[in-house]
């Protein structure tokens, strides 16, 4: 999918910027914004290895154990399915406990932590493909989950909002809809793929 | 409030330090190995954003998220978004500085207590960078075949852009 995203990206740009003569703009984003995304590393790397570090601490102390037991009762019932002890567990309430804290930047390592354990789980001959509990889980993180959104009210602040958190309310209300819409649509893919993986091993039937 | 929320860092830090220290680990060699890991994890992800982020960067350029904002404007206004917030709508998903820069020129122009400027906070905040997320992720994991992620992902903003104009009607006004 990967593949299709970045050719069909770098295609349209291409068409657009012909039609609204921006060529030469799209021609300096490719030339800057790939030494732009090593900048953007770079900086990361600092919050990424503060963040790895401390959470190892974390798990040597169990806390992450005590975590993980603690929100069990949501990443079971979204993760229905996954061996009750597998490592991945711990990691994915973790990443959630960062989400929900807006640690935007402790949440990527965990994240990327919970995605192997996760692809650990997989049968060796579908060791490249995504499972329905990683879809679940990249979609729990695409669709922001936290509790105090904290760079939009400073924002709203500086630009003269009476009271900066009266959105949140509606954030929380959106964000709430917008996660179970999404793993809800996880679950119904899915289940229309299992179905038509049946139905292709019963001859004499199509592919629905 | 929002004085409250710059205790939460230094005070996550200060507790799994404690904890720690309580359940007599040894603090920092313990850190210093996990921080190890996160060189290797920074430079893991670092392929797969050059690649994100230069096609990314040469979209916006383009100009055709102002062709595409002009497209679904009188789609979203059936959902109650005003035509100002769309683009943001079509930037979020896929480039979190570029929507953080537009969100906060929406909130310059228009103020933070106008229409436009409570459906942009709702919107900014109620999704992440799609893109981003699905392309460390998957890349770190060496998955290549994602399925229907991008679906369910896109499906599940798309949801989260509808809800923001009605959310801001409900809870708002």
């Amino acid at each position: 999918m990967m593949k299709w995203i970045f050719t069909g990206l770098v295609l349209l740009s291409i068409v657009f910027g012909a039609c609204s003569g921006h060529i030469n703009e799209v021609s300096n984003a490719a030339i800057s914004e790939c030494s732009s995304a090593v900048t953007l590393v770079l900086k990361l790397m600092g919050s990424i290895c503060l963040w790895s570090g401390l959470m190892k601490v974390a798990q040597q102390s169990k806390l992450t154990d005590q975590i993980s037991r603690l929100l069990s009762p949501f990443t079971n019932l979204i993760f229905r399915g996954l061996p009750k002890n597998s490592p991945a567990f711990s990691f994915i309430s973790m990443n959630i406990t960062a989400n929900l804290l807006g640690l935007g930047n402790a949440a990527t390592p965990l994240g990327i932590a919970a995605m192997k354990a996760l692809a650990e789980e997989q049968p060796p001959e579908k060791r490249h493909t995504a499972s329905s509990h990683m879809i679940s889980f990249v979609v729990l993180n695409t669709a922001s989950i936290q509790l105090l959104p904290t760079t939009i009210a400073l924002l709203r602040l500086e630009y003269g909002a009476s009271n900066p958190l009266d959105v949140l309310p509606a954030i929380l209300a959106s964000s709430v809809v917008s996660v179970v819409c999404g793993l809800c649509f996880v679950r119904i893919c899915s289940g229309l793929e299992a179905k038509s993986n049946l139905q292709v091993h019963q001859p004499g039937r199509g592919r629905i | 409030m929002i004085s409250f929320s710059s205790y939460i860092i230094p005070c996550v830090i200060g507790f799994i330090l404690c904890y720690g220290i309580v359940k007599k680990v040894p603090v920092f060699d313990c850190f210093i190995e996990g921080a190890k890991e996160g060189i290797q994890v920074s430079l893991q992800i670092l392929p797969a954003l050059v690649g994100l982020m230069t096609c990314v960067g040469m979209f916006k350029a383009s100009g055709a998220l102002d062709v595409l904002s002009d497209f679904f404007a009188p789609l979203a206004s059936i959902a109650g978004i005003p035509k100002e917030v769309v683009p943001l709508a079509m930037l979020r998903p896929i480039s979190g500085s570029g929507s953080l820069v537009l969100f906060e020129d929406l909130l310059k122009s228009h103020g933070a207590n106008s229409l436009v400027g409570n459906v942009a906070s709702v919107m900014q905040g109620s999704t992440e960078t799609t893109f981003y997320t699905m392309a460390v992720y998957f890349s770190a994991a060496k998955i290549t075949r994602t399925k229907y992620t991008l679906f369910c992902a896109l499906a599940a903003d798309c949801m989260s852009f509808v809800m923001s104009g009605l959310c801001v009607r409900l809870f708002m006004m």
